[in-house]
């Protein structure tokens, strides 16, 4: 009968949404790491995580892509199985995010830098490749700048080309293909470009001290008259924007440009190219250090984590010559390396205290 | 002569006929134009995608060292065993030239670096091998495969390629003896995702989301249908049905990403469900998916004609015994179709799998409604977001696979409708 086949049916699924229902997860034990965190370090991570699976005989971690903040929030709702147990990181943990851990339960937090990733400004190599400063791209991305007589106040941004700012640099229109700012290469390129260009006036610089507040909204405001474009955090659309267009520019992660040597070109800033060794040893100056938080409560409880930080901190995987270096990560210098996986082996834990 | 009506009918013919022709010309236009976009998508996707369904391959005659490999008769010794090593040594042999660490290296890197687990897998299933030589045909690695394959120019300044000039010496020396050609991807269709695009597959992620759908299917389409009979056959017309109606027609307009939050405040945060898992997708896809099936199902009750009803209550048919046995069969057919619309607009989505954890790198297959696992859309996403230039038509690729899965499932509603559907 059709009939009692329906109310089969129905049947099957009430007893599916009651069984899902009285679902316990700290019932069930869990055998995979899990992972949160940063877009950036998502392509090492699991390039790590891969490898690990593949040869360890545990299983693979599951690594998931939730943005730096985002994966935080995740990483300190708590301790046991239902929580991750790393969180993946493209800057250091915030003093706010760590009392918010402490007071979630989860009190012990191991910290782990696992090397560099460089921000270039890329252009297209139809292009002629030209050198810029800092200074000059605070000036030509900032929402109000210094007024160019040199007087301490500012004007909406006056400059349409390059040239506007520098005579030495191409007559074409200011255009600069770039992530929202829910990225953290948003955040780290406000940091490391926009601060620095803004300090080279003296009296923002003096600012940076006496009024932090407006330090802050004179080089984190960029402008909006479409000079800087929004492109999504798709650093591949980025790429091929830049490819179709030889006059714009576009601020992306170095692994991008590597991958890409055919079509994008690395533009020097302050005279350096970015370039691995320049990224390398600090003189590229545009570059960042990517971390991976770690849980200690879990370190013990899932299979495979102290095993899972080994590979991370194996010279095959993270050292000069090693597979994520191919996949554009910059390794730390030995020392660096030598300090950091012995800060895993003796799980040393970060106090909250010497954040920011 | 005063005007006659035929006159005033004649006079406004022309242009009655005139506007008939603009109409029909707008709508050949429209037609013209969205089957220009289609195809379009299609041409461009196809374009790039099918060349991932082939994949470069190197033959090597691979000789199972006893002395690298050591013991391999139990599972440690298996597990410890050098494989790599095994992989670099027949491809040292092909070139006995190669001396210098560096080169060396740079001749490794020709072949996949996942090409050792093949080797692993090859001794597992033949332990007889050991110390044998034998022919095997490895996965290239992926700036290999984008070479032979064109995509990346061999003309170029040897800094702006991924691969150098002796590289490519010893490609074109490998495709003078015929021991590299492109072959059926079989990798692609039958394993989950990796970071190299060369042993990155679908298979993951289209056991995610036929896991998904499953849960998906077996709750939205009784409770749905059950929705519907109850609302348009037994429930009285009153204020309360028509909030009920409004809203049900307001949920069906929600955007998607609302039932992802929906699912991780209430399956994972209330019930503790797992994250990332399909049966946590599928309960959320079911939110998504209900009130469509309510909608097509309750249209589907409505065109059943009212005769139908009344001779069954004529000839003594219990209310319930008239819907199960006369309204429900000639109504299934829209609802079937209604279902599976629906569901094909879940198997496509996202944006609510982003808040459960189901975008996410996940390398084992799932083999269960609780395993963490992703799905079709999302690993089309993922491999959209990687550096390496393989993933180009990976990407595509998925894209392809999802689409043939959403015109099969269309299909199937259509074919449905046909053969199950009564005309009055």
């Amino acid at each position: 009968m059709k009939g009692k086949t329906f109310f089969a049916g129905l049947g099957v699924a009430a007893a599916l949404t009651i069984g899902a229902a009285t679902f316990n997860s700290n019932a069930i034990a869990r055998d995979y790491i899990t992972v949160v965190g940063s877009s950036t370090v998502y392509p090492f991570a699991t390039v790590v995580a891969e490898q690990f699976g593949k040869t360890s005989g545990f299983k693979t971690p599951k690594i998931e892509s939730t943005g730096t903040g985002g994966g935080m929030k995740l990483f300190c709702s708590g301790v046991g199985v239902q929580h991750p147990d790393i969180a993946n990181a493209s800057r250091r943990i915030k003093k706010s995010e760590c009392e918010t851990c402490d007071k979630n339960g989860v009190k012990e937090i191991i910290e782990f830098k696992v090397g560099y990733d460089g921000i270039v400004l890329g252009a297209s190599k139809k292009s002629a490749a030209i050198n810029i400063t800092r200074k000059e791209l605070f000036l030509a991305l900032a929402a109000n700048v210094p007024e160019s007589s040199g007087a301490e106040s500012l004007v909406p941004n006056p400059y349409k080309t390059w040239k506007d700012i520098n005579p030495s640099l191409p007559a074409n229109k200011i255009e600069v293909l770039g992530p929202p700012p829910t990225s953290g290469t948003r955040d780290a390129f406000l940091e490391l470009v926009m601060e620095v260009g803004g300090s080279e006036f003296a009296w923002i610089k003096a600012l940076e001290k006496a009024d932090k507040d407006k330090f802050k909204s004179i080089c984190h405001t960029i402008r909006e008259d479409g000079a800087y474009v929004e492109a999504g955090e798709n650093d591949n659309l980025i790429v091929q924007k830049l490819d179709a267009n030889p006059n714009a520019f576009g601020i992306f992660g170095f692994s991008f440009l590597d991958q890409n040597t055919d079509k994008i070109q690395g533009t020097s800033v302050e005279g350096v190219a970015p370039t691995f060794e320049a990224i390398a040893d600090g003189k590229y100056t545009v570059s960042r250090p990517l971390y991976l938080y770690v849980k200690k409560a879990h370190v013990d409880v899932i299979p495979g984590m102290k095993e899972y930080l080994k590979e991370f901190s194996s010279e095959k995987a993270w050292g000069e010559d090693g597979y994520l270096s191919e996949k554009g990560l910059i390794p730390m210098p030995e020392d660096e390396r030598k300090s950091f996986s012995n800060a895993v082996q003796t799980l040393k834990v970060l106090p909250c205290g010497e954040l920011k | 002569m005063s005007e006659t009506n035929i006159d005033i009918v004649n006079k406004g013919l022309g242009k009655r006929y005139r506007a008939e022709k603009r109409f029909r010309i707008y709508g050949v236009c429209a037609i013209a134009a969205s089957l220009i976009f289609l195809a379009f998508l299609f041409i461009s996707i196809s374009s790039t995608g099918y060349t991932a369904f082939q994949q470069t391959f190197i033959r090597l005659s691979v000789y199972f060292d006893p002395e690298i490999l050591g013991d391999t008769t139990n599972r440690e010794g298996l597990a410890s065993a050098n494989f790599p090593a095994i992989v670099k040594q027949s491809l040292f042999k092909m070139f006995p030239e190669v001396q210098s660490r560096g080169e060396k290296k740079q001749l490794a890197s020709l072949i996949s670096s996942g090409a050792s687990y093949y080797i692993r897998d090859m001794l597992i299933e033949n332990p007889d091998f050991v110390g044998e030589t034998i022919q095997v045909w490895l996965p290239a690695d992926d700036d290999v495969d984008m070479l032979i394959k064109g995509h990346s120019d061999r003309g170029l300044v040897e800094a702006e390629r991924r691969l150098n000039d002796r590289q490519i010496d010893w490609i074109q020396q490998l495709e003078k003896d015929g021991s590299i050609e492109k072959r059926f991807n079989k990798i692609f269709f039958t394993v989950g995702d990796s970071r190299e695009p060369e042993l990155a597959g679908i298979w993951g992620a289209a056991s995610g989301s036929f896991f998904t759908m499953v849960i998906t299917l077996l709750l939205s389409f009784p409770i749905g249908v059950a929705a519907a009979i109850y609302l348009e056959e037994f429930a009285k017309k009153n204020r309360w049905t028509d909030i009920i109606e409004v809203n049900i027609n307001n949920l069906a307009a929600v955007p998607s990403i609302v039932f992802g939050l929906l699912g991780l405040a209430v399956f994972l945060n209330f019930f503790g469900m797992p994250r990332s898992a399909p049966l946590v997708g599928g309960l959320v896809m079911t939110l998504m998916t209900l009130p469509v099936i309510i909608i097509a199902s309750r249209a589907s009750l409505k065109s059943v004609p009212p005769s139908i009803r009344e001779a069954a209550l004529g000839v003594g048919a219990s209310q319930m015994q008239m819907v199960f046995h006369h309204v429900l069969p000639l109504a299934l057919p829209g609802m079937l179709t209604g279902a599976i619309i629906g569901m094909a607009r879940a198997l496509g989505e996202t944006a609510p799998l982003l808040m459960i954890g189901m975008v996410a790198f996940i390398v084992d297959v799932p083999s269960g409604f609780t395993d963490p696992a992703t799905a079709l859309p999302v690993q089309i996403y993922l491999w959209a977001d990687s550096p390496e230039k393989g993933f180009l038509e990976k990407t595509s690729a998925a894209i392809m696979v999802l689409l043939t899965f959403l015109i099969a499932m269309n299909a199937l509603a259509v074919i449905l409708r046909k053969k199950f559907e009564k005309r009055w």
